[in-house]
């Protein structure tokens, strides 16, 4: 886990540790027994809902920021990445250069990737 | 409670989400504690895949924490499928309270790994003598501290939980040194809860109003003493238009059946998950909808009660007594025993007793039936 920017793909994933809901337009994360509470504004809490550790972040970014916040590819993914380094700082999300693949989950279907 | 925490339950309230809600997964329990509420027979409990269809459906309603309980909850063998789907698929953030008799080091470990909140043990003393005598299962006392210990070796937070009663009401100081001990959190409940269907038997159990006034002076157990215990000023414009809890608002309850309550106190049928999607119950259930419209204004003898706003008011303990609206005695109970000022319903109770109006529990406690209400419940003492 690195917090440096660095050219390549990058990808993310919600930390099992993490306890996590939308409520309204932000999303509230909860460290476990830490009882620890993070909120999560709209644009982070977009990023959070799209980090499966199978999708990259540049994707995440285009789909979920720049189509719904008119901003810039390139910016978008500067901030993206300041913002996942912090979270990955925090424990509450995991960032790797090469996807994340996490176990099946019991009774989800064989494709389903991860909790929404 | 921090900030944050206060601002997601109003904003939660604000909008209708159902930010907490506690499944009993089981009324079937390996001890047979002399206090309980539940009838421990099954009754044809949800099966995995219903509490995975309800999980599905807690997640879309907006559900953010889930207090598993129970009975208790490990002599369900599908208990780590419920959690792990419950915490991995949805990240409810999860507490779990149980006796700890069924959890050993693997156990534990496996809670570790699936980040559960907090697991709350309950244990009525540091002797095993009482302590066993209380749950009926020789030899409990030992395992249930084990458990704590496991737990808190794996780094997860513990609390024990004692119930005030009289068999072990001079042992508190004991289950809350042996807390220190293990590095866990304490709390202590003076209430006692009618059983599910309504026998008010067990609250025989209830300690006196010496005891009640005792462990409310405690420094140990409320902090500031004069606070606690300060004489009340009735409420405000803005107290009266306040509910009384969150049952109903933000939390409700859900049986083993699929049956929905506003909170597991309060045992209000609002509707079933087996016939209704929980989402339709929670937002259309007359009954919910009744609960929610309660004000402190709307309590006809609480409102006008000097405990009116500082009482803790269980509204379901005053449904089991007969009226939702109405006071709860054990409450009125508690408030009389922290400030020495009784609550406008045990004033009824004293004129009222002389009419014929009431009759004995004996426990102390006198149930009114039929007088005007008044606000109380005391929540748990956290050391």
């Amino acid at each position: 886990m690195s917090a440096a920017v660095a050219p390549g793909k990058r990808y993310v994933a919600r930390s099992k540790q993490m306890a996590a809901r939308r409520l309204g337009d932000e999303v509230m994360i909860m460290a476990g027994s830490e009882a620890t509470v993070y909120t999560l504004n709209d644009v982070a809490a977009a990023i959070w809902e799209e980090a499966d550790g199978l999708t990259p972040l540049d994707e995440i970014v285009e789909r979920r920021i720049c189509r719904d916040f008119d901003v810039a590819p390139e910016d978008a993914l500067q901030d993206a990445l300041a913002l996942v380094a912090e979270l990955a700082g925090h424990g509450v999300m995991e960032v790797s250069d090469t996807p994340i693949v996490s176990k099946r989950i019991p009774g989800a279907p064989e494709s389903e990737k991860g909790s929404r | 409670m921090s900030s944050l925490m206060q601002e997601m339950g109003e904003k939660a309230l604000a909008m209708g989400i159902p930010l907490t809600v506690q499944l009993d997964l089981t009324y079937r329990c390996n001890e047979r504690c002399v206090h309980c509420y539940l009838d421990h027979d099954d009754h044809g409990e949800m099966a995995t895949a219903e509490y995975k269809k309800l999980l599905d459906e807690l997640a879309a309603a907006g559900v953010f924490f889930i207090t598993m309980s129970g009975g208790e909850i490990l002599l369900r063998k599908d208990f780590f499928e419920i959690l792990e789907y419950a915490r991995l698929k949805h990240m409810f953030s999860v507490k779990l309270k149980t006796n700890g008799v069924l959890i050993r080091e693997r156990e534990a470990a496996r809670l570790r790994e699936l980040a559960v909140e907090s697991v709350q043990i309950s244990v009525y003393s540091h002797r095993p003598e009482v302590h066993d005598a209380i749950t009926l299962l020789p030899g409990s006392l030992a395992r249930s501290i084990e458990a704590a210990k496991f737990l808190k070796s794996q780094g997860l937070q513990v609390i024990l939980a004692d119930v005030l009663m009289r068999q072990n009401h001079l042992d508190y100081s004991g289950v809350k040194a042996l807390a220190a001990d293990i590095g866990v959190r304490f709390i202590l409940d003076p209430t006692i809860t009618p059983m599910m269907d309504g026998d008010r038997g067990v609250l025989s159990l209830n300690v006196n109003q010496d005891v009640l006034q005792k462990t409310f002076r405690d420094e140990g157990l409320v902090g500031n003493v004069e606070e606690f215990c300060s004489i009340p000023k009735g409420a405000s414009a803005d107290e009266m238009e306040s509910y009384p809890c969150s049952a109903g608002h933000t939390f409700c309850y859900v049986s083993p059946y699929g049956d929905v309550y506003p909170c597991v106190q309060f045992p209000l049928p609002s509707g079933n998950v087996r016939r209704m999607r929980f989402l339709d119950i929670w937002n259309h259930s007359p009954q919910l909808n009744e609960v929610r419209d309660i004000q402190l204004r709307d309590l006809p003898s609480c409102s006008q009660c000097v405990h009116g706003s500082t009482c803790t008011r269980c509204p379901g303990l005053a449904f089991l007594e007969g009226n939702m609206r109405g006071p709860s005695l054990q409450d009125c109970e508690k408030s009389f025993a922290r400030t020495g000022i009784p609550s406008k319903n045990l004033e009824a109770k004293r004129s009222g007793a002389s009419a014929g109006h009431s009759h004995g529990l004996g426990a102390g406690l006198v149930q009114i039936q039929g007088v005007a209400p008044s606000p109380v419940a005391v929540p748990a003492l956290v050391s």
